[in-house]
């Protein structure tokens, strides 16, 4: 380091110092809030410690207990994927599509884009609120109109077999958020392209397949890596809600560690659920990253 | 009357098929727009319930069928609301974290980005990596070792926890700014400096007053998302008194029999500050998250 610093020239050294200067308060936050977080973390996982007495070392037993014996670890696993599995495919798909609508060139657009993406900038306690009511199994706004056709609609987030696919539904509604970054994608692909393939024949159906869609695969893929961890993350709609119920259905991970951490103060067991979430967060995204080489289409 | 097609001159057979086409046209920006004001009105259904139920007097709130706008708005809910839940408390206590995070994020995020955009030393582009991936990184994780730091020098139940960070500047927000400095010709630094500005006379005077949009951005997403945080609050802070209104409303929800018409009332109340801030900086909001989306 110190003879990288010695090659430099008087004027390079004084630039250098303003950068790290004006770097510092950055340097400082990596320090506290990101570096010695994660380590503590990693250490805090080999040990078990409930805050009252010192941390004692068990080595590997709070990962044995993990993946051996804990059936919330496990059920909290199934409710986080399955809720993952449901919700982020329809987002990806149902956001491109309402962004599409929002791409044509017609008056009056802008005041649709304003409505559809007021659900993303409500907070999650709002929105939950909001939610409990709206799918009341007697008087909400759902069954009712259900009961207009003669059907008896679902208990929604009291039924076990709904709860899930209710708070699906709830994230889906906030699908303006995704649309918008499509929209933006969209604007970027250049009006030329789809001229010459018109002069070439092709229909719209074609033009969405040949040029829309591959020159908007590097929006989708990074909305897929956004969307893929903010799913993982879910946790209000089930504090405020179902407090994971009924039976655990939507008794997520990031719940079961929040609960483990801040009520049963089992600190060294739940960094080890949070470690264990990141590592499937991280290796999701490098995942998807990795065949993003066999699908994602960058000019030049 | 019927005409031969054939017998139309050709000035008359183009202006039929332009007359066509404009017809057709119509005829498709109205099944857009039905599309569109369907689409709509189901988006805003909940919004709309939840304003309908806040009106509505209790035992309209169980009658069936129920009522879609009450005949009778008892405006006089929403006082009650106020006067039954300590709201005022709890969106003054919100008020104070937007604003400390604000100043925080305008005072920490320039001058990083500054660093980044206009100086050179030695691993510059390591230090810019790593804050990139820090955006990876999602927040639980360093909950535990923050909370039990904070509970050693005392500052849970304090607003610290929920303030400090931000004076150290989000990779996102650093990572925005940094792009948009780099936009800015160094020719202005220049000039200045041969004016005999410094370093920071420069970024102070001639870098921050064009970087408007970019702090527009900073300034939006602070508000919005501090407004909406939930996960932190709830773990540093204890004492009711102190909650910000999303986790006001949430404590409330969970622990007294809901009187769904006030608390409808009061949910309705705590968005109104978010959505008269997304109506008033759309532009620079849409702006902003689709730079992320491009740049990204």
């Amino acid at each position: 380091m110190l003879s990288v610093w010695r090659k430099l020239t008087p004027q390079e050294r004084r630039d250098a110092r303003t950068g790290y200067l004006a770097l510092s308060p950055w340097m400082a936050g990596f320090v506290v809030f990101y570096a010695f977080p994660i380590i503590a973390t990693i250490y805090f996982s080999f040990n078990e410690w409930t805050l009252a007495e010192p941390p004692i070392w068990v080595g590997l037993d709070n990962y044995a207990r993990m993946f051996t014996r804990d059936p919330l670890f496990v059920s909290s696993l199934r409710a986080t994927s399955s809720f993952v599995a449901i919700s982020l495919p329809l987002k990806l798909v149902l956001g491109l599509m309402l962004a599409l609508l929002l791409n044509l060139k017609i008056p009056g657009m802008n005041a649709f884009r304003t409505i559809f993406f007021i659900p993303a900038v409500i907070s999650g306690v709002a929105v939950s609120l909001m939610w409990i009511w709206f799918l009341n199994p007697d008087t909400g706004v759902v069954n009712t109109l259900l009961s207009y056709f003669g059907i008896r609609g679902p208990l929604w987030f009291w039924d076990l077999h709904w709860a899930l696919p209710s708070v699906a539904i709830m994230s889906i509604w906030k699908v303006g958020g995704a649309a918008i970054i499509y929209l933006a994608g969209l604007q970027n692909i250049p009006a030329h392209l789809y001229e010459a393939a018109k002069i070439d024949g092709a229909n719209r159906w074609k033009s969405f397949w040949r040029i829309t869609l591959p020159l908007l695969t590097p929006t989708l893929f990074f909305q897929l890596i956004i969307e893929l961890i903010d799913a993982f993350k879910i946790f209000t709609e089930a504090y405020v809600i179902t407090k994971g119920g009924p039976l655990k259905t939507t008794y997520f991970f990031l719940y079961y560690f929040y609960e483990e951490a801040f009520r049963n103060a089992n600190m060294g067991y739940a960094s080890a659920l949070a470690l264990f979430l990141l590592v499937v967060i991280l290796s999701a995204t490098i995942f998807v990253n990795y065949t993003s080489r066999k699908w994602v289409f960058y000019e030049n | 009357m019927r005409i031969d097609p054939s017998r139309l001159s050709a000035s008359e057979q183009l202006l039929r098929s332009t007359r066509q086409r404009r017809a057709r046209k119509l005829l498709g920006h109205a099944i857009v727009y039905a599309v569109m004001v369907a689409l709509a009105c189901i988006f805003m259904l909940p919004i709309f319930w939840m304003a309908s139920t806040s009106l509505k007097l209790p035992r309209e709130l169980m009658a069936w069928p129920p009522e879609w706008i009450t005949s009778n708005p008892q405006w006089g809910n929403y006082a009650e609301a106020f006067s039954k839940y300590p709201l005022a408390r709890y969106m003054l206590n919100s008020a104070i974290l937007v604003i400390a995070n604000i100043i925080g994020a305008l005072l920490s995020v320039p001058v990083i980005a500054y660093g980044f955009a206009r100086f050179n030393f030695p691993f510059k582009n390591v230090l810019f990596i790593l804050m990139l991936s820090m955006m990876m990184v999602p927040g639980h994780i360093k909950l535990i070792p923050l909370y039990v730091l904070y509970l050693r020098l005392d500052l849970i139940d304090t607003y610290w926890p929920l303030i400090l960070p931000a004076y150290t500047g989000s990779p996102f927000f650093i990572f925005l700014m940094t792009q948009f400095m780099r936009t800015i010709p160094r020719e202005l630094d220049d000039a200045a400096r041969i004016d005999g500005a410094g370093n920071w006379g420069i970024l102070y005077r001639i870098i921050i007053p064009l970087c408007r949009p970019a702090l527009t951005v900073v300034v939006v997403f602070t508000f919005l998302w501090t407004w909406n945080d939930f996960l932190e609050p709830i773990i540093f802070l204890r004492d009711y008194e102190s909650f910000p209104i999303s986790v006001g409303l949430a404590f409330f929800q969970g622990r007294y029999s809901v009187e769904w018409h006030l608390f409808m009332g009061a949910t309705l109340v705590s968005i109104l500050p978010i959505l008269i801030v997304y109506f008033f900086a759309q532009r620079h909001l849409i702006g902003g998250l689709a730079s992320i989306g491009i740049k990204g």
